[in-house]
């Protein structure tokens, strides 16, 4: 069961999205999302909905995938959707049931809201599933790189991002191994109240955390042993630069915004 | 040949809790390693094997005595760097020692630490990537890889330093016996094409048989120091510190308390097969 979170989960390839730059992909997916606020009409939308297939479509990603990774956030959707449904009150009533009422506004809102977090969670799975977490951080640490002015320690945070990331996989196995442990002696983590369930996961979660330590021990020595000693005079074997995909990717986005714009203006 | 690591007179004893008196290790600990030699360091847990590995790169610092490696001395603050960039380490549990989500940004990490300009860390990534057979998973992410392959690229990212010496602690006690193999045989290889001197510490006396000299390590101090064949033939020597000789040797030295006189210092199955079938024609040729 805990193998199906797939956040920051990576999917090697070779694809002109996995190929740009992560700068660019960061930057892009900043862009889409505040774009996807700016969209009011289903027109824009569907443009939306369209660059978003396109790039999918182009990264190779199986659309399983992302529907997978959805799963967890299902329950998120439908508690939106039904907020936006019956609490809000414009246009005409379709529905009458008791004391809710559903207008062709709730109705409409809620579909939008939902498709908006669809479409907002899918473009974030399509930047971690195309960016190895490394480049990812890189990106974010050069992104970030004017902070370092500012005595903000973007490199540690990177490298703890990078290696948080690194053990999630770890730790979700080692929670596996623990959980199947206290099964074996007899533990219950299915039956029982909500509370006697969050009292089970004491003893799944203090091995977790020593053996959690031990490891960051470890691997603190293991570092040292590597020579690491901080950001400083460190290099870096993948250079970022921008290529050709970056700038027809930026171009893109570009043409999109303004077209969202457009439409915005227009009214439709 | 130079060596490439001494230890002189060390002493180190652990830190105890505020006022209780540490733990000593090591009182009077002499060991030399040749460079380009291939040493194993056994000995039973708790006998200070590891203590000793982490002196040699300036994880540990001596309380007493003086470690050398490269002629620089450890405790020299100045020069760790240029201490851990000539002895690499290799430790037992190889997911503790993997930084990165995809091998080949996990092998550049050692180099990156170092400075090394771009181009070049690319050159030695691939190179180590290949000289551990592991170049065609280069960019795969190390949790789906086997314990072996892990260990393996474990192995890569510190001969990506390029480093004159590469310890190894414990390096096989978490894989199978197919990890296991392919461990030692990347070990050994890099020892003879690279000319890499090998320290590794373990608990297999298999692996001890396979390198050219054997160090026993008892109570912080050398109990046996040779070649594996002069060390494993020291059967009692071995039992009373609470470790075993090969199972070959082992054999042998059992047949022998039954009335035989058989070699002890054959540690390859098919040489003390051959042993045991010249003691038998003996045998009848008597009878």
């Amino acid at each position: 069961m805990l193998k199906d979170i797939t956040l920051g989960q990576y999917f090697p390839g070779h694809s002109p999205i996995h190929r740009m730059d992560p700068r660019t992909k960061l930057i892009l997916l900043v862009v889409y999302i505040l774009t996807l606020f700016l969209a009011q009409s289903w027109l824009s939308y569907g443009l939306m909905l369209l660059v978003l297939i396109t790039v999918i479509c182009i990264s190779q990603i199986p659309f399983k995938a992302i529907l997978r990774g959805m799963k967890p956030l299902v329950m998120i959707l439908v508690f939106t959707g039904i907020l936006n449904l019956f609490f809000t009150k414009e246009g005409p009533t379709i529905l009458k049931i008791w004391k809710l009422t559903i207008t062709l506004g709730g109705l409409t809102r809620a579909v939008m809201m939902m498709a908006r977090i669809l479409m907002l969670i899918t473009g974030t799975f399509l930047l971690t599933y195309t960016t190895s977490p490394i480049a990812l951080t890189d990106g974010l640490e050069s992104l970030m790189g004017p902070l370092k002015k500012l005595h903000v320690p973007v490199h540690e945070l990177s490298m703890m991002m990078c290696i948080a990331l690194r053990f999630i996989p770890t730790l979700i196995e080692e929670t596996d191994k623990i959980m199947s442990a206290q099964k074996a002696r007899g533990a219950d983590f299915e039956t029982g109240s909500l509370i006697d369930r969050a009292k089970a996961l004491v003893p799944i979660l203090v091995p977790l955390f020593i053996s959690a330590f031990r490891r960051a021990d470890e691997l603190a020595t293991a570092m040292e042993c590597r020579c690491y000693q901080g950001g400083e005079g460190r290099t870096k074997m993948k250079l970022l630069h921008y290529r050709r995909v970056d700038f027809s990717a930026f171009a893109a986005g570009a043409v999109m915004v303004a077209a969202v714009l457009l439409l915005r203006q227009m009214g439709l | 040949m130079s060596n490439i690591i001494s230890v002189e007179h060390l002493a180190y004893t652990y830190p105890g809790l505020e006022d209780a008196p540490g733990i000593p290790v090591f009182e009077d600990m002499n060991l030399t390693v040749e460079e380009g030699s291939f040493v194993a360091i056994l000995g039973t847990n708790g006998c200070g094997k590891s203590t000793l590995a982490k002196h040699f790169n300036s994880i540990l610092l001596p309380s007493g005595g003086k470690v050398y490696v490269c002629g620089i001395d450890t405790a020299n603050e100045e020069r760790v760097m240029t201490v851990r960039r000539n002895v690499g380490m290799v430790f037992q549990n190889p997911d503790n020692q993997i930084v990165a989500n995809v091998v080949e940004e996990d092998v550049a990490f050692g180099p990156e630490n170092l400075g090394v300009a771009s181009p070049e860390i690319r050159r030695r990534v691939d190179q180590a990537l290949k000289q551990v057979d592991m170049y065609e998973y280069r960019e795969h992410a190390p949790h789906l890889l086997s314990g072996g392959q892990k260990q393996r690229v474990a192995i890569a990212g510190i001969i990506a330093m390029e480093p004159k010496c590469i310890v190894l602690d414990e390096p096989t006690a978490m894989l199978d016996p197919r990890g296991r193999r392919e461990v030692m045989q990347t070990i050994g290889r890099l020892n003879r094409e690279k000319g890499i001197t090998v320290v590794l510490i373990t608990h297999h006396m298999d692996e001890a048989a396979q390198c050219q000299r054997v160090v026993v390590l008892h109570q912080g101090k050398v109990a046996a120091d040779g070649t594996p064949q002069e060390v494993f033939s020291q059967v009692e020597l071995l039992h009373s510190i609470g470790l075993a000789a090969p199972e070959t040797v082992e054999l042998c030295w059992e047949l022998n308390h039954q009335g035989f006189q058989l070699p002890l210092d054959r540690l390859e199955p098919e040489d003390c097969a051959q042993a045991l079938l010249d003691a038998l024609n003996e045998a009848e040729k008597k009878a």
